[in-house]
């Protein structure tokens, strides 16, 4: 499954419960605001690191240059352009967004 | 805007404005919406703070590049404060730790408050708007 | 949103004739804008269009009238960054006239 993301993780609790029900093996992408957790200082970095031994966190890289965080991403987090956004939509069978 | 001029030497009275941002930038319209509001406060020659906790401190971050989102990057507009006479831009320690953010990372100078100094700075106010 | 014609080409404008897009804006487009504004562009005139240009692409904003008076005086000296030498240039006001020449928006804190 692809869990997606997309508000800040000091602002809304959507991350924590996302990474709470993310099961081994599925994909998690932050986009928009929720960017901001796998930059390097965040308060949710340690949290994102742990969760990257068993999901794979991917974040939006135009998003993450309009916050101005495209040069602090944390290593284990792959950066995807739109093109990749679509490409992850269509490789899992189904897409869980946590508004 | 010559209306507004003859308006504010008018009345003549100042009353403390802070302007309170807590949102990022983009994800939602708060802060750009924020920004223009004090804009056109500047106007009126009030005594405004603009003070940016929890997320807000994102507002105030360098190096934003706007291109691949095709929205206006509205980061340099903190810079044209100072042409508005809007000089007391404030973030708090706390918020900027929290993010892993100090003084160097951000756009514009800024005068960094404790929470305490922040909540004294906020009891004082004679008007708060919150973004 | 009405659409002009100018020299042969289309360009998107809102209710008050203000460009919508401004990276279309041009010479051509600065010369249409001041023929609906009645204003005859002169030397002046351009250094306040070009200087206003510059001021968005460093800001993102079009100025009040009274940050544009005091930005010119610090760039182009005091006999230009007053009111009186602006609204000469500019009669029906130099921050909302002069910005629509440029291709810019209307500034914010203008009621």
């Amino acid at each position: 499954m692809l869990h997606i993301v997309n508000k800040s993780a000091t602002d809304r609790g959507s991350l924590e419960s996302c990474l709470r029900m993310a099961t081994k093996g599925s994909a998690v992408l932050l986009i928009e605001d929720a960017v901001y957790a796998v930059t390097n200082g965040s308060a949710a970095a340690a949290k994102i690191q742990a969760a990257a031994a068993d999901l794979k966190i991917y974040a939006l890289g135009p998003d993450l240059a309009a916050r101005g965080m495209a040069g602090r991403v944390l290593d284990g987090v792959n950066v995807v352009d739109y093109g990749g956004f679509v490409d992850l939509v269509a490789e899992h069978n189904s897409c869980q967004s946590w508004l | 805007m010559s209306d507004m001029d003859d308006m504010d030497e008018g009345s003549g009275i100042v009353k403390k404005f802070m302007f309170l941002n807590r949102k990022a930038p983009h994800g939602t319209v708060y802060a750009l919406e924020g920004l223009e509001v004090v804009l056109i406060t500047a106007a009126f020659d009030q005594d405004v703070s603009m003070v940016f906790t929890d997320d807000g401190v994102y507002q105030l971050l360098k190096g934003i590049d706007t291109k691949g989102i095709e929205v206006k990057d509205f980061s340099k507009t903190y810079r044209a404060l100072d042409g508005y006479d809007i000089e007391k831009l404030y973030v708090d320690q706390a918020s900027m730790d929290a993010r892993g953010l100090t003084e160097d990372d951000l756009i514009v100078d800024v005068t960094t408050l404790s929470v305490a100094e922040m909540a004294n700075l906020m009891a004082e106010q004679d008007v708060v708007i919150s973004f | 949103m009405p659409m002009v014609d100018i020299a042969g080409k289309d360009y998107e404008v809102d209710e008050e004739g203000y460009l919508i897009d401004l990276s279309q804006w041009n010479e051509d487009v600065a010369k249409y804008m001041a023929v609906e504004e009645k204003v005859e562009l002169t030397d002046s005139h351009w250094e306040v269009v070009n200087f206003l240009r510059e001021y968005y692409a460093e800001y993102q904003i079009a100025p009040a009238v009274r940050v544009l008076t005091k930005a010119i005086g610090k760039k182009l000296g005091p006999d230009k960054g007053n009111n009186k030498y602006l609204y000469e240039l500019f009669p029906y006001g130099p921050a909302k006239q002069a910005c629509k020449i440029a291709g810019l928006p209307k500034p914010t804190g203008c009621i």
